[in-house]
């Protein structure tokens, strides 16, 4: 058990951004090809910057410029709002995981770190709490300086918008896709450990088969965890 | 009931509303666990978590985007058990797509 709150240090923020330094050039390929899309809808350079100021969620980011429309009604703000919720519900199972190491800390605290929370720090996140680590300035150096970063070169990108018209030709749609993928091996702990992960990802292919949009993620995700919860029974 | 129209402020209002839903995402995770016992059945699927999230995740993104995709993350994964670099691993896998994509594939 995790009792006491481990203090959040400086050099525990500087170890979180040596961890995510190697994560930044993939989100700035990320932010600059969400600057040229929102540049493309019509987006101004500061609603387009406010915008990974306030969501900071890319993959949602880009999926709402699916959507951007030049007219507004207010049926149409709910229904993006909850498309972004569908996108975004893999954080509410992220920030589950990692609970145990939350805890101990201040509500105040998580409430602001939190705003912060996105896949990289989640990731490197993981990683340091499973190796051992309880130092909550890892995630929040990690995830500040992703926040800046994102929030600078989406105005760049949007500055660029032309250059970068076929995202797609780069591969920047599997920038966020290439980083789950390799956490895999760090996060490797034996077959046995891997057997709920393959759950996860047969019944995430069969709802995505089944059913529009992202529930896949939630689906898979909670019968992998699931699994998990169950294996030791049979033992 | 009457609201206004929201259209001229429509884009800051849409942004806004984007934020609290992500927001809620961010917190409701974290909130909801503080609730449940942490019995040893939790912690396992806990354990099992983030493994999982990450194969519900790319799995189907796979699917989605073709044989090129999983040729490409497969060189990435493959990339990270020989160097452990992230930033190779990023390198190989969009050298890979990239490279696949030029030929038409």
């Amino acid at each position: 058990m995790d009792n006491a709150a481990v203090p959040v240090s400086g050099a525990g923020m500087l170890l979180g951004i040596r961890k995510v330094s190697v994560l930044i050039p993939g989100i700035i390929v990320f932010a600059v090809a969400f600057g040229a899309a929102a540049s493309a809808k019509g987006m101004s350079l500061i609603e387009a910057m406010l915008m990974s100021a306030l969501v900071y969620g890319g993959v949602s980011q880009l999926v709402a410029m699916e959507l951007w429309r030049p007219e507004w009604s207010w049926g149409a703000i709910i229904g993006l709002a909850v498309v972004t919720a569908t996108v975004n519900a893999r954080m509410i199972l992220q920030g589950a995981s990692l609970q145990p190491w939350f805890a101990p800390y201040s509500k105040t605290l998580n409430a602001w770190h939190l705003f912060f929370f996105t896949d990289a720090n989640w990731l490197i996140g993981t990683r340091y709490h499973a190796e051992g680590g309880r130092d909550l300035g890892v995630l929040i150096g990690a995830g500040l300086v992703l926040w800046a970063v994102w929030i600078l070169f989406t105005g760049l990108g949007h500055l660029l918008g032309a250059l970068v018209s076929d995202p797609r030709a780069y591969g920047i749609d599997l920038v966020m896709p290439i980083f789950f993928a390799a956490m895999i091996v760090p996060l490797w702990r034996g077959r046995r450990a891997a057997v709920p992960w393959v759950v996860a990802g047969i019944v995430a292919l069969v709802t995505a088969k089944l059913v529009d949009g992202y529930a896949f993620i939630i689906v898979g995700s909670l019968s992998g965890a699931l699994v998990g919860a169950l294996a030791d029974d049979a033992a | 009931m009457t609201l206004p129209d929201p259209s001229a402020w429509g884009p800051i209002l849409t942004i806004l509303a984007m934020a609290i839903a992500t927001y809620l995402c961010r917190i409701s995770g974290v909130v909801l666990m503080g609730f449940i016992p942490l019995t040893p059945h939790v912690r396992r699927g806990l354990a099992a978590l983030p493994g999982s999230i990450i194969a519900a995740t790319v799995l189907p993104l796979i699917e989605r985007l073709g044989l090129a995709a999983a040729v490409a993350l497969l060189a990435a994964v493959g990339s990270m058990v020989l160097r452990r670099s992230e930033l190779l691993a990023l390198l190989v896998g969009m050298g890979v797509i990239a490279g696949l994509r030029a030929l038409g594939f």
